[in-house]
């Protein structure tokens, strides 16, 4: 990876071990924030996300490697002199200080204060749609508030970029989506460069630019929401971001790009090769629930399955079958909700090629150990 | 919920609300005059204590009084004059003795003839001022204060003014334990409330050591370590830091260390509470917000431990104002607290109206700081 005038953040093969702990909480971390980008890192706790935010932060320091700022390294700065807004996940305003304090706080000790500091907070309020409630105490805001209030903290003092730690976590999911555009519309409206870690996939597909997905303290893909949907690099990111169906099955071709299947049932599937794939290797075949094609003729298709449908979930905008291919494998399909298929039924199915991955069956049990792309 | 709390109430309105007001309500009540001497006591309240004391009033004190000899308790009333004026006590059985002996005493004049201090106003003040049944005697004395013969409030003579200073010594002595506390003890709830539960927990158990051992023990153990040929006078002297003992004990140094020691537990436990729930992110922010980490501590952490440190200096100065054992074995005689003067009036001179009173005037500040402790703590949130 290398840097560009653009690049804010840089990542030089960090690792990151504790003593206490057998393994490093974040290994041979290369990474670049871009100015102006939102980039989430999505994982798993305990997958060295947070770690890393919190050495870009100051707050921990990095075994090895280097953290480069504007191209300077951060290593001998504290983190009171980095100039990076952290929101954090339990807002950690000040208790013992009004909404208006809280938000003067960071101008204050750059020295700010008086008239233009005030109008500052008053912008700052306006911005999060807080206007007025800068004399309210901050335990008798609610939770959304809160955060709102956090928010504007860390922007006030217009920093070179904002980190949040999962700042959404502690929120119900209605207003969770609420300010999931707010962030957006601010983070649009003032060109701010973000780094948000999220353990939860929707919201890192919603809100992001570019999502790197962390596994076992290592970046195990990079690239935009629709890359990472739609083209997860291993067997780990295509389970954890969306769901998938995963059949297994034994490799009869490949060509390189495209390879045959045969799964467990004899059901023949031709499906991209995602990996180095060698004859007879054990692979796992993917499949999204929405690519999977119901209906009389799915002729576009070439993967035409029968399937016995076991189960109807009815879900109000769509429905999910549960389906059992012959030998055995389970398969989740999406349908409308307009014609549902009967459940015993037999039901004809079948997706594209260029939806179906075949992945390294070696992946299943240990999904993270690859090193991304 | 009425009938679970009961029983406790019971008990503790029986055993101790009860006697308390009790004790305390002789700080105020003034009964011995009335019980010993009826009749006099019914012709002081027809006097009005302008004039001269009428004869009827001396004639009757005078038959009380022998009565009061032969029965054996002119020492009541006695003891009670004296507390007003000096040498009251001696005059009354000295009159008593020569009345049985067929001194006439039917007027004052003939009274005076015994003993011109009844031809003066003082004794027959003393004895109205005893009257009751409600006194402002005890209150007064215990503010150094005393009414004269003509109803005056006037201050007692400096000899014997002693109880403003004891009450200046015992609030000095209880504010510098408790700062003393607060300085010794923020540090370490500072430690303990920092470090993981699985260090800190032991090391909370040597703070909780001391309550398990009695403060008479810990003091007697200051007196081993501090007197002159003690362990810590040893120690500096074979490290050459000084040349001859230094007097660590019987003063009020060591009072001030003794104390400090016995009521550093009360200040750490409660600030370590609040401190414990100060949450760690919140110096964090402070410090990606650009402050300083001293800057992070005086304006985010240092308030926000305030309310712990003004409960246990609170705790601290409330329990310091009480103490009579420390002070007793490690003071010398001008270290001495209230305490020590209402143990006196209690166990020595009997004088529980005094010993009351004392008690009072060192209850009512304590609940007015206690008061502003509560008010305290609501301002600011834990």
């Amino acid at each position: 990876m290398t840097s560009t005038a653009t690049t804010l953040v840089e990542f030089r093969g960090v690792e990151k071990r504790y003593a206490a702990e057998g393994r490093a909480a974040v290994t041979r971390l290369d990474l670049t924030v871009e100015r102006g980008e939102f980039l989430t890192l999505l994982g798993p706790s305990g997958s060295g996300k947070t770690t890393t935010l919190m050495m870009l932060a100051g707050f921990e320091a990095p075994s090895s490697g280097e953290i480069l700022l504007n191209g300077r390294s951060l290593a001998d700065r504290p983190p009171y002199k980095r100039n990076m807004g952290v929101v954090f996940q339990n807002y950690a305003l000040f208790p013992h200080m009004s909404v208006a304090e809280n938000l003067a706080f960071p101008l204050g000790v750059r020295g700010n204060k008086g008239a233009a500091a005030k109008e500052k907070v008053d912008a700052a309020l306006a911005l999060v749609k807080l206007d007025g409630l800068g004399d309210r105490r901050t335990d008798a805001l609610s939770g959304g508030q809160r955060q709102r209030v956090a928010l504007a903290r860390a922007l006030i003092f217009e920093p070179d970029l904002v980190l949040m730690d999962e700042p959404l976590g502690a929120l119900d999911r209605q207003l969770r989506e609420h300010l999931q555009s707010e962030i957006k519309r601010i983070q649009r409206a003032l060109g701010l460069t973000i780094l948000y870690v999220t353990h939860d996939q929707s919201e890192a597909l919603t809100l992001s630019d570019r999502i790197a997905v962390f596994a076992d303290g290592a970046v195990q893909q990079i690239g935009s929401p629709e890359q990472i949907y739609a083209r997860p690099a291993n067997i780990f990111v295509a389970g954890f971001v969306g769901e998938n169906n995963m059949l297994t099955g034994t490799v009869l071709a490949n060509d390189g790009e495209q390879c045959t299947i045969i799964l467990r049932g004899g059901q023949i599937v031709r499906a991209i090769a995602a990996g180095p794939l060698a004859l007879g290797n054990d692979v796992v075949v993917t499949i999204r629930p929405e690519h999977v094609e119901t209906g009389q003729h799915p002729s576009s298709c070439c993967n035409a399955f029968e399937a016995h449908i076991e189960e109807l979930v009815y879900h109000g905008d769509h429905s999910r079958v549960r389906a059992e291919l012959r030998g055995g494998d389970t398969l989740f399909i999406r349908t409308s909700s307009d014609e549902p298929p009967a459940v015993a039924d037999r039901l004809p199915i079948g997706w594209c090629t260029d939806r179906c991955f075949a992945f390294p069956a070696a992946g299943i049990v240990e999904a993270s150990t690859g090193d991304g792309p | 919920m009425i009938a679970l709390v009961a029983p406790l109430l019971l008990f503790l309105l029986a055993s101790f609300v009860l006697p308390v007001l009790l004790m305390l309500s002789r700080a105020v009540t003034d009964r011995e005059l009335q019980a010993v001497w009826p009749a006099s006591a019914a012709a002081l309240r027809q006097w009005d204590g302008a004039g001269p004391p009428p004869d009827a009033l001396a004639h009757s004190v005078a038959r009380e009084m022998v009565a009061a000899r032969r029965a054996g308790t002119l020492n009541r009333v006695a003891n009670r004059l004296n507390y007003d004026m000096v040498g009251s006590r001696s005059l009354l059985y000295a009159t008593a003795e020569r009345l049985e002996n067929g001194a006439p005493g039917n007027t004052v004049a003939a009274l005076a003839r015994i003993d011109p201090r009844w031809g003066q106003r003082d004794i027959w003040a003393a004895m109205r001022h005893a009257d009751g049944p409600l006194t402002s005697h005890y209150l007064l004395a215990a503010l150094d204060l005393r009414f004269d013969a003509d109803d005056r409030v006037t201050r007692v003579p400096p000899e014997q003014a002693v109880f403003g200073n004891i009450y200046l010594r015992t609030f000095k002595i209880s504010a510098v334990v408790a700062l003393f506390c607060v300085f010794l003890g923020y540090p370490i709830a500072y430690m303990l409330a920092s470090l993981p539960e699985r260090k800190a927990n032991p090391l909370l158990i040597l703070v909780l050591l001391p309550f398990w051992t009695s403060a008479l023990v810990r003091t007697a153990a200051w007196a081993v370590l501090l007197q002159t040929n003690g362990v810590v006078n040893n120690a500096l002297l074979n490290i050459g830091l000084i040349d001859t003992p230094i007097q660590l004990i019987y003063n009020r140094l060591g009072v001030y260390i003794a104390m400090t020691h016995v009521l550093l537990p009360f200040l750490i436990l409660p600030l370590y509470g609040v401190m414990k729930g100060i949450s760690p992110t919140a110096m964090r922010a402070a410090s990606s917000l650009g402050a300083s980490p001293l800057r992070a501590f005086v304006k985010v952490y240092l308030p926000q431990t305030l309310p712990g440190v003004a409960a246990g200096a609170i705790i601290v100065f409330t329990l310091a104002l009480g103490y009579y054992v420390t002070p007793a074995l490690v003071g010398g005689g001008a270290d001495q607290m209230i305490s020590a003067s209402i143990a006196f009036y209690t166990n020595q001179s009997l004088n529980w109206g005094m010993a009351a009173a004392l008690s009072l005037l060192l209850l009512v500040p304590l609940l007015l700081m206690l008061f502003a402790g509560r008010t305290m703590a609501r301002t600011v949130p834990a």
